[in-house]
């Protein structure tokens, strides 16, 4: 396979969209679970 | 108990009665209407031959803009004076406010579209090449798909933030196989070709999207 | 399925490695386009499963409709969500493959214009979702989805005609397929399905957790008689 700059462009792009996709699920899990030990710590039942 | 035909007549012609008395909404929507032919003569000056090419596009376009403010006041009025929480307790069935609403609206833009064709046909000089009168069927047919979908979607974003941008964004995605057959239809009846496929292909997309609407407007008024 | 989610994760990592390298070593070069071709392997099986989401949107919003179920709210909008990273994928790869085999980023040639509008469609679902408050938007959503879905088979047909009377170049290679070629297709298609399969997932366990945290706060504030703001 000679490199093809548009080939791993291509490629390179699809993983980076579904990493930032991911990133963002990931960001949003760890500030909910910091949103649930406050309200554990507030006695809230959870 | 009034039958379903006699609550939208009924309330058609409220609509219409109220349009007629104030005024406000007619005469913004023909000067505006007016601005929107005039910019597009200055924006796109082509020669008589060419313009027969693009004047389908432009038109509709044209009828597409006038349409989405006509369409963005058409619940202002109702939720102004809490029409709506009115109907969602009356036993009328939702049907008849949607038909009517859909109606009136229809028959606005309608009249705007007639006062616009007359200035559009004289700026840009043009001519069918063939016979016209298929071009009143798409006009007809086209103006329904929008206005069918468009009031349907002004009733979606009564609720959310930001409604007025709203309605363009929900409307013109769906709209887009319904625009390219009224564009491709007027482009082909002004050069003398036939527009079979594309005027069926409106007249299934009104029938599948009334019918939907219909059916799914009961939810949309429901809505809290 | 949450003590299974590592297992899983690691299968589909070590299938989709296989699939690259199915896609980038096994698989023929191609006799006109060469080596730029092998996108083909990641932007067909992308457009496939951004297919199969919105079809599952489809589904759960219809489902939504008939029995008001929360659970496929919750599918329905997290389909939507991953069917449009796919069909964004789609719609970035395409331009890059069209660059160097046509000379030109973009072709309104049929499958790309029709992506485009899908996508379309989508975005102003997950636009209706973000702006619209209240507890009914579930309910909304899911008749914009319907609508959105109806609309699919006319976008298709429209599309077709227009460029039948107006050619242009055409993505992607019609005719008869190279059995080699099929069979890196498939692999790319299953490992991004197994992909897709586990960041909806994910994306579902992190809603239903969002829309309890939620409800917790509400109660919260329901209960909280000082009122004071958290």
């Amino acid at each position: 396979m000679n490199g093809n700059p548009y080939l791993f462009a291509a490629y390179a792009v699809t993983w980076i969209i579904h990493i930032a996709y991911i990133s963002t699920i990931v960001a949003r899990y760890s500030r909910l679970k910091r949103e649930i030990a406050e309200l554990k710590k507030a006695g809230v039942r959870c | 108990m009034t039958p379903p035909t006699g609550i939208t007549r009924a309330t058609l012609l409220k609509d219409l009665r109220l349009e007629w008395r104030s005024k406000d909404a007619i005469n913004s929507m023909l000067f505006f209407s007016l601005l929107v032919v005039v910019v597009f003569s200055f924006s796109f000056d082509p020669s008589a031959e060419e313009s027969r090419q693009i004047a389908g596009g432009l038109v509709w376009v044209a009828f597409l803009f006038a349409a989405v403010v006509a369409l963005n006041q058409t619940w202002a009025r109702e939720i102004r004076n809490q029409v709506l929480d009115a109907y969602r307790v009356s036993p009328a069935p939702a049907n008849s406010l949607f038909i009517a609403k859909t109606l009136g609206n229809f028959i606005f833009v309608s009249v705007l579209e007639a006062l616009m064709t007359p200035l559009f046909i004289m700026f840009y000089r043009l001519r069918a090449l063939g016979p016209a009168w298929p071009l009143l069927l798409v006009a007809v047919l086209g103006t329904w798909a929008l206005i069918v979908n468009g009031t349907f979607f002004a009733a979606v974003s009564l609720r959310t933030r930001s409604r007025e941008i709203m309605l363009p964004l929900l409307l013109f995605p769906i709209s887009i196989p319904a625009l390219l057959a009224m564009v491709q239809a007027t482009t082909s009846i002004l050069n003398g070709e036939g527009a079979r496929f594309w005027i069926v292909l409106l007249a299934t997309y009104d029938l599948v999207f009334t019918t939907v609407c219909l059916l799914l407007f009961e939810t949309v008024l429901n809505a809290e | 399925m949450r003590k299974a989610f590592p297992i899983l994760a690691v299968l589909t990592a070590i299938l989709l490695i296989y699939a690259l390298y199915q896609a980038l070593v096994v698989a023929p070069t191609e006799q006109t386009m060469g080596d730029v071709q092998r996108i083909f392997y990641y932007h067909v099986p992308s457009a496939w499963t951004a297919f199969v989401l919105f079809f599952v949107n489809f589904g759960a919003s219809v489902v939504y409709l008939i029995k008001r179920n929360p659970a496929a709210d919750i599918v329905a909008l997290v389909s939507a969500e991953v069917g449009v990273v796919f069909c964004t994928v789609v719609l970035v790869t395409g331009p890059i493959w069209a660059r160097p085999v046509w000379g030109i980023w973009w072709t309104w040639d049929m499958r790309l214009t029709s992506t485009l509008v899908l996508w379309l469609i989508y975005v102003s679902y997950l636009f209706l979702r973000r702006f619209s408050s209240g507890g009914e938007t579930p309910a909304l959503a899911a008749a914009l989805a319907v609508l959105g879905a109806l609309c699919v088979p006319f976008v298709y047909f429209s599309i077709r005609f227009f460029r039948t009377q107006h050619p242009q170049p055409v993505m992607g290679g019609g005719g008869s397929i190279d059995p080699r070629m099929l069979h890196a297709l498939l692999i790319n298609w299953l490992a991004f399905s197994c992909f897709a399969y586990l960041v909806c997932w994910s994306r579902c366990r992190l809603e239903k957790l969002q829309r309890e945290v939620d409800q917790a706060h509400a109660m919260q504030s329901l209960l909280d008689p000082s009122g004071s703001v958290r």
